[in-house]
């Protein structure tokens, strides 16, 4: 190994692990514990937060729908969605994904797993209590940091012990090569506590005076997606894809240019979100340069994923990992474009306060995270439980109502957020038209909304039977085509 | 890798450059901005609020108005709002001083609120829509917030504070009267207080035509 130069000794590796299998029985029976429980209550948390989601999008088109206690108003469901959504679902199933990357990756086992069963207890109370808290008219109103005072900081310790664990299993981690997505998991567990701890300081605590909140608020904002969720979801790609294709990345060097140039460029996102807003000028312009400079890193991962997939495309016929991870990273490319478009002024000012905004967040978070978030579950579980998901047809059906909703979804809400936009920014057009015109859209997105919930609804099922080892015994893993076998089933 | 400190620093060197600038600079130099003195009555710009609107800004806080109604006029060069009558002028860091939230809104489902009190005079107006808004906007798509009033029996003379004008399904039976609870009052005066139209150094209004 060249590990002289200073350039060689960063560099990633292009094969993930190789492990002997009793070795890696021995880490994924470690882990088996912590993870699980993050992925079953994340599953759960799933599942409310599509629910809430669900009503919020059906009071947009029937406003008197539940409208009688204060604590089912939208202005209360739609934060609680979010929340739970983020906090409940995105952060558990990251967690639980990372931790066993991590611990495979590092190549030791999980030591004192209790003590992470205890930090994933507290950190679900923290969710409960914050959810419950923005239902009963606690929250401040600051978007994504809803979760009211008195439950952040028990979010906070549970955090504190969990990023300590990772970085405590990559500090003793076997010699040898350091993976890709070591360094995306570990860039994202040092990250996290500072950006929350700031954001939680100058906004909730101690607010800030004035319009320096909508600052650190959209510094926040932009980076748990960026800098927290993005690269856990972008570990599991890199993860995964070579796994199930049982051959290495396609470049070290691209991975390089892509991990720092998302470090350097995401981090400035953030005043995109608030072009014309009452800040210094070189803020936004700083913000809208850094978001169009998100094609560098978007494009690098985006080759060296599809130069990986190239010529093997046909494994998305029987592989459930492959063919969820590959959504999420196509939809990642796709969104992260948009967003650089998004950024440009002039196309902002009619996207900008729209539908629009709402269908990119969803395509961010659902195309992007949530579903590499299932390709990692799909690959995991039957390694911890040992027994495989009893049923191909419902992973398919889980696939197709989570695709066709979310793209359905994303679909309606551009269309007619560009609509709506598009009558806010003409002054001849009066308000109420950008209503009328983005009502028909946000019944297909209140349809989508079902879709969503039933493959939601499958994949809870199947999760559920994985636990109990219930269902349909199988030799091999659960395929789309049974004729192949799954290249590293190990 | 063995060079770990190196890529421990670089991360963390990407990350604080970025605080530094969306966090640390707004810290310094909007979060310590001072109202301007108006010298013709011997106010202050942006104007004091009332205890009242005070408290509003909790219950606007606690009933999520933020998710559907923004508040901030971008400028002209970026936007139509001034056109679309959004508001007299651009909004700036200073008009935002007075707010323990700041609410500038990512949403506009509903009309943007910088100025509203500048549209909307009457406190019996911002009641009713409040009380059931598609009694006085037939194509409103806001929640109703009944949850902020009492239904009460009126007890010989009907109270100063009874929301008046309610008609059709939503007005009270005979001998009842529809009241603001304490909550409904303060968003209500809030809303009032929402007026962007006093000129400040850096945001002058537009000269009169």
């Amino acid at each position: 190994m060249k590990s002289q130069s200073l350039l060689t000794s960063i560099h990633p590796a292009t094969v993930p692990d190789s492990l002997a299998s009793h070795e890696r029985a021995e880490i994924d029976a470690s882990t088996r514990g912590p993870v699980l429980l993050f992925f079953g209550c994340s599953v759960f948390w799933l599942l409310v937060g599509s629910l809430l989601g669900l009503v919020a999008a059906w009071k947009m088109t029937h406003p008197g729908l539940l409208d009688s206690m204060a604590w089912l108003t939208f202005g209360r469901i739609r934060p609680a969605h979010l929340n739970v959504v983020v906090y409940g679902w995105a952060f558990q199933a990251g967690i639980g994904v990372a931790l066993w990357l991590m611990a495979r990756l590092c190549r030791i086992p999980l030591l004192h797993a209790k003590l992470l069963v205890s930090a994933t207890l507290f950190w679900n109370l923290g969710v409960l209590i914050g959810v419950l808290g923005i239902l009963a008219g606690d929250s401040r109103s600051v978007e994504w940091l809803e979760l009211p005072g008195y439950a952040t900081p028990i979010l906070f310790l549970a955090y504190a012990c969990i990023g300590v664990w990772a970085v405590i299993m990559f500090r003793y981690r076997r010699p040898g090569h350091v993976y890709v997505s070591q360094w995306y998991l570990l860039a994202a567990f040092l990250w996290f506590p500072w950006l929350y701890a700031t954001a939680n300081i100058l906004l909730i605590w101690q607010p800030v005076q004035g319009s320096a909140q909508g600052a650190v608020n959209w510094w926040f904002a932009r980076n748990v997606l960026g800098l927290w969720l993005t690269p856990i979801g972008l570990a599991s790609a890199f993860y995964m894809i070579p796994k199930v294709l049982g051959r290495p990345i396609h470049s070290y060097y691209l991975s390089l240019l892509g991990f720092w140039a998302l470090a350097l460029f995401y981090s400035w996102n953030g005043m995109h979100h608030l072009i014309g807003g009452p800040f210094p000028a070189w803020m936004i312009s700083a913000s809208v340069v850094a978001s169009i400079l998100m094609i560098i890193p978007v494009i690098t991962v985006a080759i060296n994923h599809h130069m990986t997939m190239k010529g093997h495309f046909e494994a998305l016929k029987w592989s459930p990992t492959l063919r969820f991870t590959v959504f999420g990273a196509m939809a990642y490319t796709v969104v992260s474009l948009q967003g650089c478009l998004m950024a440009i002024p002039s196309l902002n000012t009619i996207t900008h306060f729209t539908d629009y905004t709402i269908g990119h967040a969803h395509l961010g978070l659902y195309g992007f995270f949530s579903m590499m978030m299932f390709g990692a579950i799909y690959y995991i579980v039957p390694r911890l439980v040992g027994w495989e998901w009893p049923s191909a047809t419902m992973i398919r059906w889980h696939f197709w109502l989570a695709a066709t909703g979310v793209l359905l979804m994303v679909g309606a809400l551009t269309i007619g957020g560009l609509l709506q936009g598009l009558a806010l920014y003409d002054p001849k057009v009066s308000f109420q038209s950008s209503l009328d015109f983005a009502t028909p859209f946000r019944w297909v997105r209140g349809i989508s909304g079902f879709l969503l919930l039933a493959g939601h609804l499958v994949f809870a099922c199947l999760f559920v039977q994985m636990l109990l080892k219930i269902g349909h015994r199988r030799t091999g893993p659960a395929l789309f085509t049974e004729s192949k076998t799954e290249a590293a089933s190990l | 890798m063995n060079k770990l400190p190196l890529f421990v620093i670089g991360v963390l060197c990407t990350f604080a450059f970025s605080w530094l600038g969306l966090v640390v600079y707004p810290f310094v130099k909007l979060g310590h901005l001072e109202p301007v003195p108006d010298e013709e009555t011997g106010g202050y710009f942006p104007p004091t609020l009332s205890g009242a609107a005070v408290a509003g800004q909790q219950v606007y806080a606690a009933n999520g108005c933020i998710y559907c109604h923004s508040q901030q006029v971008r400028p002209a060069s970026l936007s139509t709002d001034i056109a679309k009558e959004v508001g007299p002028r651009r909004t700036v860091a200073r008009d935002y001083l007075r707010e323990r939230t700041v609410f500038l809104g990512t949403m506009r489902t509903g009309p943007d609120l910088a100025n509203v009190g500048l549209r909307k005079t009457d406190p019996n107006w911002l009641h009713r829509h409040l009380y059931e808004p598609r009694s006085v906007t037939p194509w409103s798509i806001m929640p109703s917030y009944r949850y902020l009033y009492k239904m009460q029996k009126i007890q010989g003379q009907p109270s100063a504070n009874a929301l008046r004008e309610l008609s059709g399904r939503h007005a009270p039976e005979p001998g009842y009267e529809v009241v603001p609870t304490d909550d409904a009052n303060a968003l209500v005066a809030y809303l009032l207080s929402l007026k962007r139209n006093y000129p400040l150094p850096e945001a002058p209004l537009p000269a009169a035509k």
